[in-house]
């Protein structure tokens, strides 16, 4: 049997079985999704400071400007919390959008640049599609916790998560910052686990790390 | 079928009974859909889409994105929450996955506003020329 068929078979079979069934230690893939510029690139540096598997892992580019993810980016780590071990492949995808126009990107950029740019995000946001549909175990799910949540973008991508059977944890990112209502985004998300911190600062991560562990694991 | 001509002002709502989508496949809906927006009109879908349909289209949309002459979508469902599969509007939506819930695909920022009050009446605000 190929790796391929092997995987196709696990992947079946994990949406009727709990994930703890395939305890052979292989990672579990993690996606993390969200708007842009919710935070999902500092997560993951966050992720990779504490608990890369190589010491030595490139960091992922971070950027005030949206679409600076523009490929997802797989970083393998191993995360320890209350006695569990978790090994995880987490990916950084581009923020999920409906639509993509060149001229937003204009202020910072001349003409072809900004095309490319909107180019590359419209490739990146259709592979995290894909990605999510058929490449993930799990979801972390990170929001601006200053920004409002009641968005389509996030409805449907919560639609998505749902209906995949996806374990998820929700992110209300950004508390550090004047406007952070987290309230407001358990409002949005009641059936999630909302963890409240700053993947920038380093605020209350442990406790996302805790329920990554409880989740995952 | 009413075809609008380049000088009428105004927008076309092309609007797809269940019916109609049920004679589709998931692929040939998304078709009908893109095809629909990206000659500037708004589709109303009495059935909805599924939450796999709906990634789909946004893949698909996002393969077609052409700087020149169209950026994308929107999509609203009336009312609807990330965390609302039924509730007060409940005559609007059907499935727990997204699926049956009245929708709007527009091109981007073509629609102010879509709102379902108490359930019985639904309205829409589009943006005119």
């Amino acid at each position: 049997m190929s790796q391929h068929m092997f995987d196709g078979i696990k992947k079946a079979v994990g949406k009727v079985l709990p994930m703890s069934l395939f305890s052979d230690g292989e990672p579990k893939r993690i996606g993390i999704y969200g708007p842009p510029n919710a935070g999902k690139s500092t997560l993951t540096n966050q992720i990779i400071k504490d608990w890369a598997d190589d010491e030595d892992e490139d960091l992922v580019d971070t950027s005030e400007l949206e679409h600076e993810t523009q490929k997802a980016q797989r970083k393998s780590v191993t995360i320890e919390r209350n006695d569990a071990t978790v090994n995880l492949d987490v990916v950084d995808t581009p923020g999920v959008t409906t639509e993509v126009n060149y001229e937003d990107f204009m202020e910072d950029m001349d003409k072809e640049d900004a095309v490319d740019r909107s180019r590359g995000a419209t490739e990146g946001v259709a592979e995290a599609m894909h990605w999510l549909r058929e490449d993930v175990d799990g979801v972390i799910y990170v929001i601006d916790s200053t920004k409002d949540p009641f968005t389509q973008v996030n409805t449907m991508l919560v639609g998505i998560i749902e209906s995949q059977d996806l374990p998820a944890v929700v992110l209300a990112n950004k508390t550090d910052l004047d406007g952070s209502n987290v309230q407001r985004v358990e409002s949005a998300f009641p059936q999630h686990d909302v963890v409240a911190g700053s993947a920038k600062s380093g605020e209350n991560i442990g406790d996302l790390y805790d329920e990554i562990a409880e989740k995952f694991g | 079928m009413i075809t609008m001509s380049e000088t009428t002002p105004g927008v076309q709502v092309d609007v797809f009974s269940k019916a109609r989508t049920d004679e589709l496949t998931s692929m040939e809906k998304i078709r009908c859909i893109l095809d629909s927006v990206k000659e500037g009109n708004v589709v109303v879908l009495s059935a909805g889409l599924s939450s796999d349909e709906e990634s789909r289209l946004v893949e698909k949309t996002m393969s077609e994105i052409n700087p020149d002459n169209f950026t994308g979508i929107e999509i609203k469902r009336p009312n609807r929450t990330p965390s609302q599969s039924g509730g007060f509007f409940s005559k609007f939506v059907g499935s727990d996955d997204g699926g049956n819930d009245i929708t709007f695909v527009a091109p981007a920022d073509k629609i102010e506003e879509v709102d379902a009050e108490d359930g019985e009446l639904l309205s829409a605000l589009l943006h005119g020329e």
